[in-house]
């Protein structure tokens, strides 16, 4: 594990704003942090950053304790926290030549990440011009500048349209599967991280209720028959008589748990024989949004 | 920002008195070498103590940790992997090097505006006297008397984001300062807020026990006195304890 918390729990004054976190995060993996605005978040992020004091529990990078192998374990990890930390009087060059002369890194490597964010004809300009995305694209070349192994990105894509949220992640997914990083990222969007996460952990109130793999996720997806139909409330109540399952009507659909094509062959007959117009009938997976949703409202 | 009102204060302030000495030269020609330097060094040095010194401490103090707070970098800088010592002694030691560097620059300045006086207006006996060596003393004795004032802004700083509280407590305490030391209150070399004036105050009152209107006068500047090692002493202490808040510190 890259990073393995047991029983972490933070308090801000009385209110517990993480409690009891386990969290597993393997090696080589792009971890999808999830949760709504003010879940806890950040918190964390600053917990594993040792930016607050861990009250309860332990963390553990790299197999190391954080407390007593703080600079070591900073040294390789790059980070970015909600918006990026920049000297707006300074060029963008300048932001990361100062970074690079803390960190103590070739200047040749300044070049080569305003390449990768492709920041090179804007270098010379003020960061304090600079648009959110491209603020939010150097924040991404100072925490990538010393090649950490381990990547904490706490909403990255903030601010980038969608065209910049492409390319950022497909340089998540670049650094994750031919430089063998490992990528921690927070988002309230599970769209966002569905399509480049290995692994996805979902928080709200600052409790873990779910961790595991993305197809561990897609796993608790039940699939639904989909009925596109004239009259949906009357076909509900008319479904509902005959003992079937209606988890949701709007004015277009009717959504029934879908148990077998045998099952939704007799749903259509029976409707067409009591005189119901049926315009569709399909088998539908439940998008992924709506399980976020669901897992963070049933809390 | 910080860097440049340290050099550009002394300029200005020098800048206006060789204008004013400049224009008002006749009736100043009698005066003799020494009695010019210290009406020219003395200008400046008796407001320094009491408001200058202090102000421009508030002041550095807050330019060096308020550019980290306004771009947001402190939870940056403590997320790299450099010991929190290093950031916050790096931190204070740029401080401490603008107020140095701002002292030297009045020295240097005064000194050269003096003798550019001597030059233009050969009637100003500024050659007469060679006020090099007492300046810097002066200077230098000024200085160590600040570095009490420059921990407790510095910490001030450091904790609070915006300029107001510093700035606020930074001036209140000046003038509190400047009225007990003003006053000749006993214990006032405790207040480190007090020593810059204690220092130009202790200059004086040489200057006018020894000066007898015949012969050249005597100053001797006593460095270490009791407020100087009072300041020196606060500026150790609080800028160990300050390392200590940061450790405990949560980066918000």
């Amino acid at each position: 594990m890259v990073i393995d918390t047991e029983g972490l729990t933070f308090n801000f004054g009385k209110q517990t704003v993480v409690k009891s976190l386990s969290l597993k995060v393997p090696e080589g993996s792009i971890y999808g942090f999830l949760g709504p605005n003010g879940a806890g978040k950040t918190t964390t992020i600053k917990l594993l950053l040792n930016l607050l004091k861990t009250q309860e529990g332990s963390i553990h990078i790299f197999e190391q304790e954080l407390q007593s192998n703080r600079i070591n374990i900073l040294s390789q990890i790059g980070s970015l926290i909600e918006q990026p930390a920049i000297y707006l009087h300074l060029s963008g060059k300048e932001n990361l030549l100062n970074r690079a002369l803390l960190l103590q890194v070739p200047e040749k490597r300044v070049n080569e990440m305003l390449d990768l964010v492709h920041l090179t004809s804007a270098a010379h300009k003020k960061a304090g011009q600079y648009s959110l995305g491209m603020k939010q694209r150097l924040g991404i070349a100072l925490a990538l500048l010393s090649d950490p192994k381990l990547l904490i990105l706490d909403e990255p894509t903030n601010g980038l349209d969608p065209n910049g949220i492409i390319e950022v992640r497909e340089l998540l997914i670049r650094l994750v599967n031919q430089h063998q990083k490992t990528v921690f990222i927070s988002s309230h969007l599970l769209a966002e991280v569905e399509r480049m996460a290995t692994h996805v952990g979902i928080i709200n109130f600052g409790e873990l209720l779910f961790q595991g793999s993305i197809n561990d996720l897609q796993a608790l997806n039940q699939p639904q028959v989909q009925i596109e139909t004239e009259n949906t409330v009357d076909v509900a109540n008319f479904l509902k008589r005959n003992n079937f399952t209606v988890t949701e009507v709007d004015d277009h659909h009717i959504y029934i748990p879908f148990t077998s094509k045998q099952n939704m062959g007799e749903i259509n007959t029976l409707l067409n024989q009591n005189g119901y117009i049926i315009y569709s009938i399909n088998k539908q997976q439940k998008d992924l949004e709506k399980l976020f949703l669901a897992i963070t409202h049933t809390a | 920002m910080g860097f440049w009102s340290s050099v550009l204060l002394p300029l200005v302030l020098c800048l206006l008195l060789f204008i004013g000495f400049f224009n008002h030269s006749e009736k100043l020609s009698h005066s003799p070498g020494m009695i010019l330097w210290l009406q020219f060094a003395g200008a400046i040095l008796g407001i320094m103590g009491s408001l200058i010194l202090p102000m421009l401490i508030v002041f550095i103090a807050y330019s060096v940790n308020s550019i980290e707070h306004k771009a947001d970098t402190w939870k940056s800088l403590f997320s790299l992997p450099i010991s929190k010592l290093s950031v916050y002694a790096a931190k204070y030691f740029y401080a401490f090097f603008l107020v140095l560097l701002c002292l030297l620059l009045f020295v240097l300045f005064t000194l050269g505006f003096g003798n550019l006086l001597g030059v233009l207006k050969p009637e100003l006996k500024f050659s007469e006297y060679n006020v090099a060596s007492l300046l810097t003393k002066v200077y230098l004795k000024l200085f160590l008397s600040s570095l009490g004032i420059l921990s407790i802004q510095f910490l001030l700083s450091l904790l609070f984001r915006d300029f107001l509280k510093p700035m606020g407590i930074g001036f209140v305490c000046t003038i509190t300062g400047v009225i007990l030391a003003g006053n000749g209150w006993t214990y006032a070399y405790l207040f480190p807020y007090s020593h810059p004036m204690l220092a130009i105050k202790a200059m004086e009152e040489g200057l006018k026990n020894n000066s007898q209107p015949t012969a050249t006068p005597q100053i001797t500047i006593d460095l270490f006195t009791h407020e100087i090692w009072v300041s020196l002493a606060v500026a150790v202490v609080i800028f160990i304890a300050g390392y200590f808040i940061v450790l405990k510190k949560s980066v918000k």
